[in-house]
């Protein structure tokens, strides 16, 4: 009863086969401490001769926002607009396909039937009436640019959106057209995303069909 | 009652200016070395900074100060409000109050009638007064913490008392030794005993002293690497957890106060005050000397102050057992066997310059220090291995 971990024979053969006491297994050693380590002021002195360096170096990486504005990719996913064609026209041609794609139902399209009787319009069947996006809704995903056959809605490189109440910022038809006059007349016209053809409604337009092909897509597009 | 005052005028007036200068300048430069920090800060970890009010962002700290008198003066329910609004306040006027004895410019040990950069001159017992008064603030910290009546604020409250005490033992020791040699416990003449040439700094025969005294000093400041009382990220705010608005910046203020008092004091004590090889001294000088001897001290202060806001980019937050540690197994040894050295150069009569020598004790502490922790690694890895050497402990 002295020592029971002595007399076990089986506890005894369990810390033979422990890892430790096998030969055969390689261990690493601690590093040894130097007088250096041990007196700190040498690590203290290099920390502080590291903050110094950064503190002179004078390399801040902080851009001055609202006087220097951030470079936004073509591709950026920003505030939505509505194209128009070249006849002025809004290109949408009301089918619901942004609205149905739509993931967080900010998109809401009341179509309506084109005048028959104007000349302006007598290659179009639908138009919409109303397009209002909810901006504050919108969660910036594209896919409302990716369903549209037309190429109708497409998100800008405008990221700085705010305003002073939620009315303002539900987007109606004519302040979306006036975003694509914005974004035409800066420069600011995003690439186009919508790598497949377009539907049969872009076809039938004769304005769309004798345009010259957009950079990056065939023509058959 | 009137002509007792008129009497004594030539001898108030002198102290009313100080303490209008002091009432002035300190809380400015409290408020001011938030912006200098927030612009070191800034610059240590390559940005810019406050840039935006005023040029360079010179104004911030106004516009930081008018924002915080504007605050919400928000009560929690459950505090004790007496203690409560006691306690930064009693934090602020401990710290303003260690000033009274701190020369803050030259100071002619005759005491002439007149404008003198300090309040009270030629006080007896100044270094021992300054140090007991300012180590009252921790009052200022425990009622703080424990009024809160918050589990955090009172955690803090207990860490920043035990750190006040052990530190204490070091910040007395360390100054001990020049207090020894010069005689006196009066500030102005342990300056004094500083002129001449700049091997009569204190700090080039007490460089140990001057090590503990600013480290524990840094850690009676309550700031990084020293800063557990109000850790963020294992106590929220520490003491000051439930204060906002006017009472948090009493707090802050008396943070900031504590540095000014810790920079000036390692700059009379240890670097020599106002004395500058070159500079005659303050008895009997005109007035652009005297300005000179104060250009020449606050430069001295802003370097500490400079090393104290870099060492807080630079150095990590101490564990609690390290803290102790620190204070009683390094800094109290040290400034024990240093004060040994002061005591038998003293007794010999030996030239106070042979105490250079104590440079050794720092590095045969870190010897011992680094002796020890390899032979317990040593056990350690052997009692890994299986081989037991004589002496170790098994793990089963």
């Amino acid at each position: 009863m002295s020592d029971p971990k002595k007399n076990d024979p089986q506890k005894n053969e369990a810390q033979m086969n422990k890892p430790s006491a096998k030969k055969s297994v390689k261990w690493g050693e601690a590093p040894k401490m130097s007088i250096l380590d041990a007196l700190y002021l040498p690590a203290i002195a290099s920390g502080l001769a590291t903050a110094v360096r950064h503190a002179v170096s004078g390399k801040a990486t902080t851009r001055q926002y609202p006087e220097a504005e951030p470079e936004i990719p073509p591709n950026y996913r920003g505030v939505h607009r509505l194209n128009r064609d070249e006849a002025g026209r809004v290109k949408c041609v009301a089918c619901y396909m942004c609205q149905t794609a739509c993931p967080a139902n900010c998109i809401e399209i009341i179509a309506a039937p084109a005048p028959k009787d104007d000349p302006h319009w007598k290659d179009r069947d639908k138009f919409p009436a109303t397009f209002t996006i909810d901006e504050l809704r919108c969660i910036y995903c594209g896919m409302c640019e990716e369903a549209c056959p037309v190429d109708a809605i497409e998100l800008t490189s405008i990221y700085d959106l705010t305003g002073m109440t939620r009315e303002e910022m539900i987007f109606d038809k004519e302040k979306l057209l006036s975003v694509f006059d914005e974004t035409v007349k800066s420069g600011q016209d995003p690439v186009r995303t919508n790598r497949g053809n377009l539907g049969p409604a872009a076809e039938l337009s004769p304005t769309a069909k004798d345009a010259p092909p957009p950079p990056g897509r065939g023509k058959s597009g | 009652m009137i002509n007792t005052l008129f009497e004594s005028w030539p001898v108030l007036w002198p102290a009313l200016a100080a303490i209008g200068v002091i009432l002035a300048v300190v809380p400015f430069l409290g408020l001011y070395m938030t912006f200098v920090e927030r612009k070191i800060a800034a610059y240590v970890q390559d940005r810019v900074g406050p840039n935006r009010v005023g040029p360079f962002g010179l104004f911030q700290a106004i516009a930081d100060g008018i924002k915080i008198f504007l605050k919400e003066q928000l009560i929690p329910d459950h505090v004790f409000t007496a203690l409560y609004f006691l306690a930064p306040a009693f934090s602020l006027i401990t710290a303003m109050f260690a000033l009274v004895v701190m020369p803050f410019g030259p100071v002619a040990t005759d005491y002439k009638d007149g404008f003198r950069f300090v309040v009270a001159p030629g006080i007896d017992i100044g270094i021992l007064m300054m140090l007991a008064i300012s180590s009252l603030s921790a009052y200022g910290i425990i009622i703080g913490g424990w009024a809160s009546n918050n589990k955090y604020s009172i955690y803090g409250a207990i860490r920043s008392c035990a750190q006040f005490i052990s530190y204490e033992i070091p910040l007395g020791l360390s100054i001990l030794g020049v207090i020894a040699i010069t005689g006196s416990l009066n500030i102005e003449k342990i300056v004094e005993a500083q002129s001449g040439s700049l091997l009569d700094w204190n700090v080039f025969w007490q460089p140990v002293a001057m090590l503990v005294f600013f480290t524990a000093a840094l850690a009676e400041t309550n700031r990084l690497p020293f800063d557990l009382p109000e850790c963020e990220q294992e106590l929220v705010g520490g003491f000051h957890t439930e204060y906002s608005g006017i009472k948090f910046v009493l707090y802050f203020l008396a943070e900031y106060t504590h540095i000014v008092t810790v920079s000036f004091l390692t700059a009379l004590l240890f670097l020599g005050g106002w004395h500058f090889p070159g500079l005659p001294g303050p008895s009997g000088a005109s007035t652009p000397i005297l300005l000179l001897g104060l250009g020449v001290l606050l430069a001295k202060v802003a370097l500490v102050v400079l090393v104290i806001i870099l060492l807080r980019w630079s150095l990590p937050r101490f564990r609690f057992d390290q803290l102790m540690g620190l204070a009683w197994k390094g800094l109290i040894p040290l400034g024990l066997v240093n004060l040994v050295g002061v005591a038998i150069v003293l007794s010999l009569g030996l030239p106070k310059h042979l105490l250079i020598a104590t440079v050794i004790l720092p590095v045969l502490a870190a010897y011992y220090s680094a002796a020890k922790f390899n032979a317990s690694m040593a056990t350690t890895d052997a009692m890994r291995q299986g081989l037991s050497p004589q002496g170790a402990v098994s793990y089963e």
